[in-house]
């Protein structure tokens, strides 16, 4: 066995350099190398969950993009004809704080479908929200004139059994979505 | 086949999740489903085998003052290396493991066999040792991720063995049930090991 | 207020030992005994508070500006290590007293998971530098305070008598999953 390198200054000073250095490289090289399909894999995961809420469309949902106050919005078509919006949209009225959305607008203004990409809700009560029992419930309905509030509230949306609080989270995320559409729907096009 | 008890020993004599208990935070933390476990388990296994490698290669050319800053930086450099791929690769899995991903960087488990075994020995028992200490550890969390998603979720490994109307015992996949799941499987581990001492 | 509700949910709601699972090991390791946990509960408040400081000043300076987001993993453990490192000096020189009753708990705080997590957690909640900072304060306090408990409960249960198999870790585990089920109760507390 080859002798140990003493613990002198200059010693431990190569040593650590040159470890960290070698390090760094082999570091560098896999993010360069992940760099790629880590965006990749973004875009696939907001793609899907755009596929998830719309009928079917072929534009990019890169383009025909738009953020306001955290709300995204997507503007969609199917050979060059609207398919409708998907609005990725959030409430931090949740029981656990914050809950994230994908809501989908036909270009009628109606709700094509909902789903929920993020929440900390309680087993069992909160995460019944992603129940179609309960998300069904909002399909073909124009926030126009169905109240987005739980019935306690003076809305139309029936509650999920002991999950009040999470269900008018649902509800806000769902009119905030609404709002913001309303606001920048006719200053988005697919080909900006 | 000298070599071959390295290999084994993390598996059950030394089990680092059951009987040295190290690592207790990913444990109680990911396990909610079986699949987290594997995922989380490859993930430190990986670590452990190459930072062992590393180490084990380059233990004479590491002054001993300076050994752990040196080890940290082998660890988590891989730790990135993982954190990084699994981005990329799986990202389900990755969004799953959240920050226990980044966290494997203050696993005991990889800087303990670092300090302890990798840094006295060749080689090639380090890389088995460091596979070992992984698969051990990477089953315990399987077992324990299975059983709280069984009796929490009423599945396994996302195959449904209940109907969606049956009630589970949904407190099992939530904070508490993971302390009390560990508790009794330590539990049932010390009973075995009284048994066989008899 | 956004910044007691801030306090309140790190200490209770997201407790970080019961809730989240950072800190399991000096969680476990140092609740035998009130006074210890007391000890150890004010050590980690203090660096965890700094070192959450320190890290938000590294990201958004040097991390952010260099387009190396991917290092932070590696820099902030070296971070803390060395203000480890740094504040053990410090204390030992001008506070030879506070040296005295937290030395010890120093070393061991490197290792705990909880502070790199939480560092990484603010960041990853955008929070600003005093939130960052107050986040931290919070959490390490809701740590403090799970710590304690635990050991007032375990200074009890030393007395009782225990099955075999369940001697040590398992029955510590065992409490420490009702402790947990206690603080579900906070949840919802802050909406």
């Amino acid at each position: 066995m080859a002798k140990k390198l003493e613990s002198t200054l200059t010693n431990m000073i190569l040593s650590l350099v040159l470890i960290s250095m070698s390090m760094s490289a082999a570091l560098g090289f896999v993010y360069l190398k992940t760099k790629g399909p880590i965006e990749i894999a973004a875009q696939k995961k907001e793609t899907d969950a755009i596929k998830q809420v719309l009928p079917e469309f072929d534009s990019d949902p890169a383009e025909g993009k738009k953020e306001r106050d955290g709300v995204v919005i997507y503007r969609l078509n199917l050979q060059d004809q609207p398919v409708g919006f998907a609005v990725k949209t959030f409430t931090d009225k949740g029981f656990g704080g914050h809950v994230e959305l994908m809501a989908g607008f036909l270009p009628d203004g109606s709700i094509s479908k909902v789903t929920v990409l993020s929440h900390k809700e309680t087993p069992g009560l909160g995460t019944k929200m992603s129940d179609p029992k309960f998300s069904n419930q909002f399909l073909g309905k124009n926030p126009a004139e169905f109240i987005l509030k739980v019935r306690k509230d003076g809305g139309q949306v029936d509650a999920i059994t002991a999950a009040t609080v999470s269900s008018r989270a649902y509800c806000d995320a769902l009119q905030r979505a609404y709002i913001t559409l309303e606001a920048v729907k006719d200053s988005i096009s697919v080909n900006q | 086949m000298g070599n071959l008890k390295y290999f084994t020993n993390g598996l059950l004599k030394e089990n680092p999740t059951f009987v040295i208990v190290l690592g207790t935070c990913p444990t109680l933390a990911i396990t909610t489903a079986a699949i987290n476990g594997i995922g989380m388990g490859a993930a430190t296994t990986f670590v452990l085998v190459f930072s062992n490698l590393i180490i084990s290669l380059l233990k004479n050319y590491i002054p001993d003052k300076v050994r752990i800053a040196a080890f940290i930086v082998v660890i988590a450099t891989f730790v990135t290396i993982v954190d990084l791929v699994m981005k990329a690769y799986t990202p389900d899995l990755y969004k799953a493991l959240g920050i226990f991903i980044p966290l494997i960087v203050v696993n005991c488990i990889i800087l303990g066999r670092a300090e302890a075994f990798a840094q006295k020995n060749s080689i090639l028992p380090s890389v088995l040792d460091g596979l070992g200490m992984g698969l051990g550890f990477t089953l315990a969390i399987t077992l324990m991720g299975s059983i709280r998603e069984i009796l929490g979720s009423g599945s396994i490994f996302n195959i449904r063995l209940l109907s969606e109307s049956a009630s589970t015992i949904l407190i099992f996949v939530l904070p508490p049930g993971a302390f009390v799941t560990y508790g009794f499987l330590i539990a049932i581990m010390n009973r075995i090991k009284l048994k066989i001492n008899l | 207020m956004e910044y007691i509700l801030l306090i309140i949910s790190a200490v209770f709601v997201n407790n970080v030992v019961l809730v989240q699972f950072l800190g399991i090991c000096p969680f476990l390791g140092v609740s035998n005994k009130i006074d210890t946990s007391i000890g150890m509960g004010v050590a980690v408040i203090f660096v965890m508070s700094l070192a959450n400081l320190v890290t938000y000043l590294i990201q958004n300076y040097v991390l952010i500006p260099l387009h190396i987001e991917f290092m932070q993993t590696i820099t902030f453990i070296f971070v803390i290590a060395f203000l480890v490192q740094v504040v053990e000096i410090i204390l030992k020189k001008s506070a030879p007293t506070l040296y005295q009753a937290l030395g010890i708990y120093l070393p061991l705080i490197t290792t705990n998971c909880a502070v790199l997590g939480i560092a990484i957690l603010a960041v990853q909640k955008d929070y600003n530098l005093v939130m960052s900072v107050l986040y931290a304060a919070g959490i390490a306090t809701g740590f403090t305070f799970a710590l304690i408990l635990m050991a007032g409960i375990r200074e009890q249960l030393a007395l009782a008598e225990t099955p075999k198999g369940m001697k040590g870790f398992p029955i510590s585990l065992v409490t420490a999953g009702l402790l947990s089920l206690a603080f579900m109760g906070f949840s919802g507390i802050v909406k």
